[in-house]
């Protein structure tokens, strides 16, 4: 248990630090965030629960104030924010992303934890996100969604990182990839 | 370490934590539940005029930690202009400057250890009943802990590949940051568990 509460409370402060990092970019010179690829590592290296809980800590933490939300962002006004929806489902995305990682062992972990990151991280992500952001904005939801469609090339992209990490790390550390215990 | 406070004490620093999330959360709900643009424009005024108590030092590092805000600002008025409500897209920018505004008030003049305070008093229910906060306390501290550390070594990353490479820092600098997570993580609870771990300690 002890080992499990060390890697949750450090795989949240790596999503807080993958905040802090200048914006990565895609090849063109797109410009993506990182914290949200720090979601898809949680689900695809912690599992189902332990990342679902590094993320609930993460947010929690951030909604109590800690400037840990990229751009040194933090406290409970956030849920007031176009993008609280997005910031709440973390945990809900982490849970998926890991739960697909855990159960499905035949197919490699590249394409599996790419897979289950674009469920987790793109798909329930967004639905809870689309949601939230039609509620603070007073807009549809179908009207919502029409706004972050945008994001989501970056997001793909965000995806395929995540499972080339995870396998790459699986390869590297393989008893340390707690959704493969 | 993570610091957001003011850079100068204001007669909000002497407020107990409590009393300011607690107005923080009565305001959000009054600012949700209050459908009146009037309201939301008198909550920014007398938001306002908090900062402003606060002296003109204070005042301008309170603009300039809200001033992420700005775009979320532009997408809703202009979103809501191009679909003629434009009064609601209005009302909509004023009560989330106004609420980001009080809550940011709050974190800007509380200081860390307030607010670690402050979560763990709220596990103190779950205490009564039994149950072991340790380690939520524990992960807590970890998180405020290994956060700058990460930060750092993300930094340390970013200015290695700008030293052997001209092209941007890309997504390849999150592999070996995400290692180094991993190696820390086997290590420090190596190290808890050889200092009795998550145990209850009495209060």
């Amino acid at each position: 248990m002890d080992r499990d509460i060390v890697f949750i409370a450090l795989f949240a402060a790596l999503i807080a630090a993958l905040g802090f990092i200048p914006q990565l970019t895609l090849g063109f010179g797109v410009p993506i965030t990182a914290q949200s690829l720090g979601i898809m590592l949680c689900g695809t290296v912690l599992g189902s629960k332990r990342g679902a809980l590094a993320a609930l800590l993460f947010v929690v933490l951030v909604l109590a104030g800690l400037p840990l939300l990229s751009g040194g962002r933090g406290g409970i006004g956030l849920l007031a924010t176009p993008s609280a929806g997005f910031l709440l489902a973390w945990p809900v995305a982490a849970f998926v992303t890991g739960f697909i990682v855990e159960r499905v062992r035949s197919v490699p972990m590249a394409v599996i934890a790419t897979l289950a990151s674009i469920v987790g991280g793109i798909v329930v992500l967004y639905a809870f996100g689309v949601v939230g952001m039609s509620i603070n904005l007073g807009k549809s939801i179908s009207e919502s969604a029409m706004l972050v469609l945008a994001f989501i090339p970056g997001d793909l992209v965000k995806a395929v990182i995540a499972g080339l990490i995870t396998a790459a790390l699986l390869k590297a550390r393989p008893q340390s990839i707690l959704a493969r215990a | 370490m993570l610091s957001f406070e003011s850079p100068v004490q204001t007669l909000w620093h002497g407020v107990p934590v409590v009393w300011k999330l607690l107005a923080v959360l009565l305001c959000t709900l009054l600012l949700f539940i209050l459908d009146s643009i009037w309201v939301q424009v008198f909550a920014l005024v007398v938001c306002g005029i908090l900062y402003v108590i606060g002296g003109r030092e204070f005042f301008i590092a309170g603009v300039k930690r809200l001033s992420f805000i700005w775009p979320f600002l532009l997408v809703i008025l202009l979103w809501h202009a191009l679909t003629n409500t434009a009064m609601q897209g209005l009302m909509i920018s004023l009560r989330l400057i106004a609420i980001l505004g009080i809550s940011n008030l709050m974190t800007m003049t509380s200081r860390l250890s307030d607010l670690l305070g402050l979560i763990h008093k709220g596990l103190t229910p779950f205490r009564h009943l039994g149950l072991n906060t340790r380690p939520v306390e524990i992960a807590v501290a970890l998180v405020v802990r290994f956060a700058p550390i990460f930060i750092s070594k993300g930094t340390a990353l970013r200015d290695a590949w700008k030293m052997r490479s001209r092209k941007k820092p890309g997504w390849r600098i999150v592999f070996p940051l995400s290692l180094a997570a991993i190696d820390d993580a086997e290590q420090v609870a190596d190290a808890l568990k050889a200092r009795g771990g998550t145990l209850q300690q009495r209060d």
